[in-house]
């Protein structure tokens, strides 16, 4: 009975050394993969409409694909359009009001082929695996990430505290669109 | 002789840390030259003292002391040469560590007292790869390379050092001596190569995952090579000529490549990750990760995470055969 103690104490502290897996290299084959987050049926080229998987979870529950995802956010200068997710002649990214949605498939989306009034399509410009980063990322501007897993670190100035002190919100993730938003979807 | 094998062995391994093209021990220009000097100076004056210090010991522990009668009597004469022994030990070391410290301020000084060099590099650090940034004050003679210095010999180079991300260190041992490179600092280095040769530098601070495979190279050449060397580096990319390497060059523009790398005389604009302009011409790739040439280019291309897990190239998904022309065309930007 005494010898129990330690034995079940060291297989509590064993329990540390499972670590979280840092995924850096998905498989190399050419065309697998691509697209397999499409959502509306209008979007350019090839691939299947309507996927709604949970594909975004190993993204956004994922320290290392959000904090590369923060890294890729200012190096693909989205910083110069949406600024630190706080907006500038992009729409705010950290508040829960989204015009084409807040759920992870349609930031994607947002992403990969733009959206009419003035965001560029980065489809053929950064690779699949790199846009759900970023999504993922953008997701955790709103706390919509767990808290153990978001960004914690600014190197620049920002308008608010790093993503995993964010006061958490309420997780609304549809709110209001505003009238200029309604466009075609 | 079976006893001493393994001895046999390693004793030639340590020396072979004594010279070679990354070593301290080997200096190749004069700021390497005061440190492997200083180096020295410290392992005589240290060894020495350790010798000593051990040769008291045995003695001490050889010395036979007659049995004493009444224990707690005092010898006064035994007392009074103990202290004087102690005296002088203890005033040895405080002269052996001012003398240490005299040198070593003196070294420092003539270190970091160099005057105005002749040519001035900014050298950045990035995980996990160097950029380096040729000053002039004409900007458009100034231009932006990677991995790889090209000094000329007998002149004294500043080097101003920054980092993009993290903390990392510019360390190349038979040149200079190892500096910090700080975020949101500029810290300077003046190194300066005596001979002609090709010298390896590493990054000195851990900075992540791929800190090991951080390395830059140093080529010091004679005054007329450099100024050849440098014209090439300024001009822009030859466009390419042959059928297959303009196909290569088709596919670098159409794909994610120009969102990141640079290939000046063309569209790809990107700065974040290094300079291809001229990576025909370089004698390694991805910070002294590979030997340059086409089969390592595809190699890296088609699979850097699996050359440099972590590395922030990702993986670009090509046909078959579109990675040839690409390896082609850019082993030729000479
Ligand atoms: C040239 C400026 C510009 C750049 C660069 C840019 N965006 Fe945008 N973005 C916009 C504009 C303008 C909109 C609003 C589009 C609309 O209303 O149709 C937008 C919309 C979005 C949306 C949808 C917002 C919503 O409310 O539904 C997301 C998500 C987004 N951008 C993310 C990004 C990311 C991530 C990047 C970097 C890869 C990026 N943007 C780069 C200008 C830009
Ligand atoms: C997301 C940005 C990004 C994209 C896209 C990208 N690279 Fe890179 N590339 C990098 C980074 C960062 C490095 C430096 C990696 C290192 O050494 O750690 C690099 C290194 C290289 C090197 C070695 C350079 C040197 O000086 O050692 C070559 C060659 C290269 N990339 C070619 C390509 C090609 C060809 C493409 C397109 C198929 C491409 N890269 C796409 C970021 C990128
Ligand atoms: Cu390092």
């Amino acid at each position: 009975m005494k010898r129990l103690l330690p034995i079940a104490a060291a297989l509590v502290f064993l329990s540390a050394c499972e670590r979280e897996d840092r995924e850096f290299r998905p498989s190399p084959v050419a065309g697998g993969g691509d697209a397999a987050i499409s959502l509306s049926s209008i979007a350019p080229g090839p691939g299947p409409a309507e996927t709604r998987g949970d594909t975004g979870k190993a993204y956004e529950e994922n320290a290392y694909h959000l904090s590369e995802g923060k890294r890729l956010f200012a190096w693909f200068n989205c910083k110069g359009c949406h600024a630190n997710g706080g907006g500038g002649s992009g729409p705010a990214l950290m508040d829960d009001r989204w015009i084409y949605g807040g759920e992870f498939q349609n930031i994607v989306q947002s992403i990969r082929e733009g959206r009419p009034n003035g965001m560029p399509s980065f489809r053929g410009k950064i690779p699949d695996e790199l846009i759900m980063q970023i999504a993922a990322y953008v997701r955790s501007m709103g706390r919509h990430v767990p808290m153990d897993a978001a960004p914690g670190r600014n190197d620049d100035l920002m308008p608010r505290p790093s993503e995993h002190r964010l006061p958490s919100s309420p997780a609304v993730t549809r709110g209001t669109v505003p009238p200029s938003g309604q466009a075609p979807q | 002789m079976r006893c001493c094998r393994p001895a046999l062995l390693t004793a030639p391994l340590l020396l072979t840390a004594c010279s070679g093209w990354q070593s301290s021990l080997d200096p190749q220009g004069p700021q390497a030259d005061f440190l492997a000097g200083l180096f020295w100076v410290f392992t005589a004056a240290l060894t020495a003292v350790w010798l000593l210090t051990m040769a008291a010991l045995i003695v001490a522990l050889l010395r036979r002391q007659s049995a004493r009668t009444e224990p707690l009597e005092l010898d006064p004469r035994a007392e009074r040469g103990m202290a004087r022994a102690v005296g002088a030990a203890a005033a040895l070391t405080l002269l052996v560590i001012v003398a240490l410290t005299v040198v070593s301020y003196g070294a420092q000084r003539a270190l970091f007292s160099g005057g105005e060099a002749p040519l001035t590099l900014q050298v950045k650090g990035h995980q996990w790869w160097w950029e380096v940034t040729y000053e002039d004050p004409l900007p458009s003679r100034q231009f932006t390379t990677a991995n790889e210095i090209h000094v000329p010999v007998g002149q004294p180079v500043n080097i101003k050092l920054k980092s993009a991300d993290v903390i990392h260190s510019f360390w190349v041992p038979n040149l200079a001596g190892k500096m910090d490179a700080i975020p949101g600092r500029e810290n300077r280095l003046v190194l300066q190569a005596s001979k002609e040769g090709v010298f390896r530098g590493q990054c000195a601070e851990f900075c992540g995952w791929q800190h090991a495979h951080m390395g830059i190279t140093v080529v010091a050449h004679s005054l007329e090579d450099f100024a050849r060397w440098r014209e090439s580096q300024i001009s822009a990319a030859e466009p390419p000529d042959d059928p297959v390497r303009k196909r290569g060059m088709q596919i670098f523009l159409s794909k994610p490549c120009v969102m990141c790398h640079q290939i000046r005389g063309t569209p790809a604009a990107g700065k974040v990750a290094p300079d291809l302009t001229h990576i025909g011409s370089r004698l390694h790739i991805a910070a002294g990760t590979l030997p340059n040439g086409r089969g390592n280019l595809a190699a890296w291309i088609v699979d850097a995470q699996g050359i440099k897990p972590g590395a922030h190239m990702p993986l670009i998904k090509l046909e078959a055969e579109e990675v040839e022309p690409l390896a082609r065309y850019l082993e030729g930007l000479k």
